[in-house]
């Protein structure tokens, strides 16, 4: 990822050039051939762009596991195969050396990082989300609430009633998660006893 | 989105005020161009020339938070040069009902509408509402003329906002303004259709509702809704902002746009009859009526056969807001900052920097016990105890970092703007360890349900009852199984009883085919309700609606009705029964949404009269038809567009307020500066420092926005960490005009420090003709702007300076408090 892009291109393009002279071929005919090499045998995914609310269609090609190329896909009806700098980028997430591989644990008053086993942060977010919900649940709490007098009138008072609430947890995200994924993520937080829940389309 | 992207290529003339689309929803511009192409014109507002407006056949800069003086001006155009559609406003929207004779306006009680409670900033709405015949429905004069009807009240309010008052505030040359009122109000003519294109430029205002509502009320008196190349259009920010919103991701509802249950709502009857719209006139179909049905199927799907009558359904498991309690993002975090939260998900979002008044975020961040921020990347919420001017032995917080997969990676749907749900396929395995969000869920649930069904703990009950049937001989979480709990199934045999005999609906174990046939008494279970049809089964055969790929155009409008699937009930433009007159002929023939025919039949009742088109909201005949025929708006009880909204929190009619931070001493229309209605963090006893706010002080002079260019992704987690978008775009940088730069002796690339009452940050000047100083009020006004992608965590040697959301202030929309990012008040110098 040290390369930059504009390295790249230079990189590339006198590879192209050299190649060029070679084989009898244009730069032009170089770069197609090259192209086609990169996605010949390739398997095709249907996907639509993870970053802005267009919904533009992308076909991902893979080989052995691995995204080797990604591009616009031109039977979508909405983007009809273009895609914009951030769609065309999509493939650059994937295979990224900087992506997250591994769980990843601070302690308190920590100054690193350290790499942790799935199975160990898993069980100890159980743990905090149990021990924090068992004493910060919220059987009832009080409420204003408008009462009607026997003048036929509306008094404020102040009463008891049950909530059944986790006071002590709150969340927030995520719009980039998908449809199901945002449904049982509301479920599951609602069902722990969770009210403070809120994301990106609040902002 | 009322329509969806396609149609934006049907409109006469689209107006984009409040959004961006070339730079933030770049595709979308192909079919504004194809408009163009097609005759249109396109008309942009914006402090800023952005690249739509190098499009623009009229472009028009405005200063930021002032929209409603510059939409309020419009208004006023279009009724004095009758540029309205008078059929349509006279029998499709509120226009024609009576107002109660008490309600006074800002007009007459200077800023304020009646009702106002200074000590509680809160109206007391009472003298909101319609009059009443004795049957219990809205009086109406259909001639419009009565002193009290909604649309006289209505001339009177904007009377006020003559064009060189508005002229004054927005800073917008007054020919310009006529110019564009001028342009947009032929859009009135019923043979013509105007869109309005509108993002965060809207929302993130503290009069952002009252943004939307003006141009609501402009679409309205231009019959413009319900019509193809119309409406109004929310251009989400995110690629799936929409289906997260209708899978309710918020504090307020549950999916399908259901309220939260709150305390003194004791029961599931309680709640239904609060929730239940009544509506007295027959003509009204009161699509809410079927509240009961719909909740009633969201506790079956989320409690299953532990849901029973017996036990009302499982409502008491299900937790209860306290009244009044607002438990939205502000609110949230000013608790955390108090130590009101031990643990916090920061789930796919970076909150340290796209929290209004991030400096305040990143402290609360510090009072937690522990944090479980699950991401792609790094980044500054997950990092926050390393970040600058931080030192990490002071901090407690125990930080668990998850890595989840990216959307390649897994299966699941989306939706877009539009309303399209479109299913994404899974193209590899998650990179390295990283799971997808499904899987940390089910990984998480599941360890949380054993611990307590193993060592109890306090009311387990909808822990241990949660339906979470979604593994499969291959897959331990499969989304498909989601999917279809979503869509809802048919737990009994279910008939419709209203037939003689009483037809069957659907048989036992089998999807639902849509949301009319669920039930309010537990025989059909729906997880949104919004979302039944998505994934169901025709003729015993399963079908996942959002995975078609049908290229079928029947309307000629893009409509494309067999590509994926849209909300509601596969309709492509919502509140489509407008956009025909009352005997179902549309007002524009040239591009009919939906048609009638009164001679084809029905192919359900074998009886003569059927739309034609696209799906119709509700299939009753058209409005004119003796006895059936049925209002147009079917969400609203009335069954009419809403011109008197007495339902805000911050008056029924749109009011010009200034922002919380402003150039302006006073407001130009009145003594209230600021919305009256708005919740204030500071200023009061016990007030934060962090949330301190200085308006017109000499110290902040210019008026300054945030916004997002085309390479970066809001936080720019997504996009700091791709190579060729860092490159292109790879730092902060603020824009300022050449006259600014000129009084300030700054060149274009210098470095530059931008301050608010809040914090700083460093940033590249970039000195440009796209913005010019304003006249406002007879002053000069300066704006300038900066983009929010950036944070000190990537790239990690910080030349991508940090995130202009330190600037940004603690105060939100009346209505919906989302926060106001685009119009607060900084100073800039050269660094």
């Amino acid at each position: 990822m040290s390369l930059s892009r504009r390295d790249f291109l230079k990189l590339s393009g006198g590879t192209a050039v050299a190649g060029a002279v070679g084989a009898g071929v244009t730069p032009e005919e170089a770069a197609a051939q090259d192209e086609e090499l990169r996605i010949k045998g390739a398997t095709e995914t249907k996907t639509i762009c993870p970053f802005c609310s267009v919904g533009c269609g992308i076909t991902v090609h893979t080989k052995d596991g691995k995204v080797v190329y990604s591009e616009g896909d031109s039977e979508h009806p909405i983007s009809e195969g273009t895609l914009c700098s951030k769609g065309a980028s999509l493939y650059q997430i994937i295979h990224n050396e900087t992506r997250l591989t591994k769980p990843r644990y601070r302690a308190p008053g920590a100054k690193e990082w350290k790499e942790v086993e799935w199975d160990w942060a898993l069980d100890e977010v159980a743990k905090r989300i149990k021990d924090t919900r068992d004493r910060t649940f919220k059987a009832t709490s009080k409420s204003k609430v408008k009462e009607k007098q026997p003048d036929g009138t509306e008094k404020d008072v102040e009463k008891e009633f049950v909530v059944n609430r986790t006071d002590g947890i709150a969340h927030v995200g995520s719009a980039a998660l998908d449809n199901e994924e945002c449904y049982i993520l509301q479920k599951w937080l609602r069902a722990l006893g969770l009210v403070y829940i809120e994301h990106q389309a609040r902002i | 989105m009322t329509n969806h992207w396609i149609d934006l290529k049907n409109a006469d003339v689209v107006l984009v005020m409040g959004g961006n689309p070339a730079e933030n929803h770049p595709i979308s511009m192909k079919w504004i161009i194809k408009a163009k192409e097609q005759g249109a014109k396109l008309i942009v507002v914006d402090p800023r020339f952005t690249r739509t407006a190098a499009k623009a056949d009229i472009y028009a800069a405005i200063r930021s938070g002032t929209d409603i003086a510059f939409l309020g001006g419009m208004i006023k155009y279009i009724l004095d040069n009758n540029l309205y559609h008078r059929g349509y406003v006279a029998n499709y929207t509120n226009a024609s009902f009576l107002v109660n004779p008490e309600f006074k306006g800002p007009g007459q009680l200077n800023g304020l509408f009646s009702g106002y409670d200074p000590k509680t900033r809160k109206y007391d709405k009472k003298t909101w509402s319609f009059q009443m015949d004795e049957n219990g429905v809205p009086k109406k004069d259909l001639t419009l003329k009565d002193p009290n009807c909604v649309f006289q009240l209505l001339r009177k309010h904007y009377s006020r906002y003559t064009i060189d008052t508005v002229s004054s505030i927005t800073g917008t040359p007054e020919e310009k303004l006529i110019e564009i009122y001028k342009m947009y109000g032929s859009t009135g003519r019923p043979d013509r259709a105007g869109t309005e294109c509108y993002a965060m430029g809207w929302t993130q205002h503290t009069v952002g509702t009252q943004n939307i509502r003006a141009m609501a009320i402009i679409q309205l008196l231009l019959g413009n809704v319900g019509m193809a190349g119309g409406g109004v259009n929310a251009l989400r920010g995110e690629s799936n902002v929409q289906g997260s919103t209708d899978h309710g991701l918020l504090f307020h509802i549950l999916p399908g746009y259901l309220p939260v249950p709150s305390a003194s709502l004791v029961d599931l009857n309680a709640y239904i009859e609060k929730y239940t719209p009544k509506a007295k006139d027959p003509r009204s179909v009161n699509w809410w009526s079927n509240r009961g049905k719909y909740i009633t199927s969201y506790l079956k799907a989320i409690f299953g056969k532990s849901a029973t009558k017996e036990n009302d359904f499982g409502y008491a498991w299900h937790p209860k807001l306290d009244e009044g309690m607002n438990a939205s993002w502000l609110n949230l975090f000013d608790q955390m900052y108090n130590g009101k939260f031990e643990g916090f998900f920061a789930w796919g979002q970076n909150p340290a920097c796209s929290g209004s008044n991030a400096g305040k975020v990143r402290k609360s961040l510090g009072k937690l016990k522990w944090m479980v921020n699950v991401n792609l990347f790094d980044n500054e919420t997950g990092s926050f105890w390393r970040g600058p001017g931080v030192n990490s032995a002071d901090i407690q917080t125990e930080v668990f970092m998850l890595p989840c997969a990216s959307s390649v990676e897994k299966e699941g749907s989306i939706t877009n703007s539009g309303r399209w749900a479109q299913w994404r396929y899974k193209a590899i395995e998650p990179i390295g360890q990283s799971k997808a969000d499904a899987e940390i869920i089910d990984e998480l649930q599941t360890r949380v349900r054993k611990l307590y069904q193993t060592a109890g703990g306090k009311f387990p009950a909808p822990i241990v009852n949660l339906t979470w049937n979604y593994k499969t001989a291959v897959k331990q979480i499969d989304t498909h199984e989601i999917a279809k709990e979503i869509n809802g199934y048919y737990l009994e045999d279910v008939f419709d009883t209203k037939a003689t005999p009483p037809k069957q609906l659907g048989k036992k174990g089998q999807l639902c085919a849509s949301f009319v046939h669920l039930q309010a008494d537990g025989t059909t279970s729906s997880g949104n309700w919004l979302y039944s049809q998505s994934y169901t089964q025709k003729e015993g055969k399963v079908i996942n609606m959002m995975a078609r790929r049908g290229k079928a155009d029947p309307t000629g409008l893009g409509m494309f009705p067999e590509w994926s699937w849209a909300w509601p009930v596969n309709r492509r433009i919502i509140y489509n029964r407008a956009s025909v007159d009352l005997n179902g002929s549309p007002w524009n023939p040239k591009r009919p949404v939906i048609t009638w025919d009164p001679v084809k039949l029905d192919k359900n009742t074998q009886k003569p009269g059927v739309w034609v088109g696209d799906v119709p909201d509700g299939p009753a005949p058209p409005m004119g038809t003796d006895g059936k025929g049925k209002y147009p708006f079917i969400m609203r009880a009335d069954g009419m567009g809403s011109i008197f909204g007495p339902g805000l929190a911050d008056g029924p009619f749109p009011e010009h307020y200034e922002a919380l931070e402003c150039p302006l001493q006073e407001n130009l229309l009145s003594k209230q500066r600021i919305n009256p209605a708005v919740k204030l963090f500071y200023g009061k006893e016990g007030s934060k420092e962090e949330d301190i706010f200085l308006s017109c002080d000499m110290r902040y002079p210019y008026v300054a926005s945030t916004y997002r260019v085309t390479e970066h992704w809001q936080t720019g987690v997504l996009s700091r960490h791709l190579p060729w978008l860092l490159e292109t775009v790879p730092q902060l940088f603020v824009e300022m005009s050449e006259e600014l730069g000129a009084e300030k002796g700054i060149k274009n690339g210098d470095k530059v420090v931008v301050k608010s009452a809040r914090g700083q940050v460093v940033a590249k000047a970039v000195v440009t003709k796209r913005l010019k100083p304003f006249k406002v009020a007879g002053s000069t006004v300066h704006q300038v702007g900066l983009p929010y992608h950036f944070g000190w965590q990537f790239p990690e040697d910080g030349s991508g300076g940090d995130s202009a959301n330190l600037l940004t202030p603690t105060i939100g929309d009346a209505n919906t408090m989302i926060p106001e990012t685009k119009a607060f008040m900084v100073s800039v110098e050269k660094g």
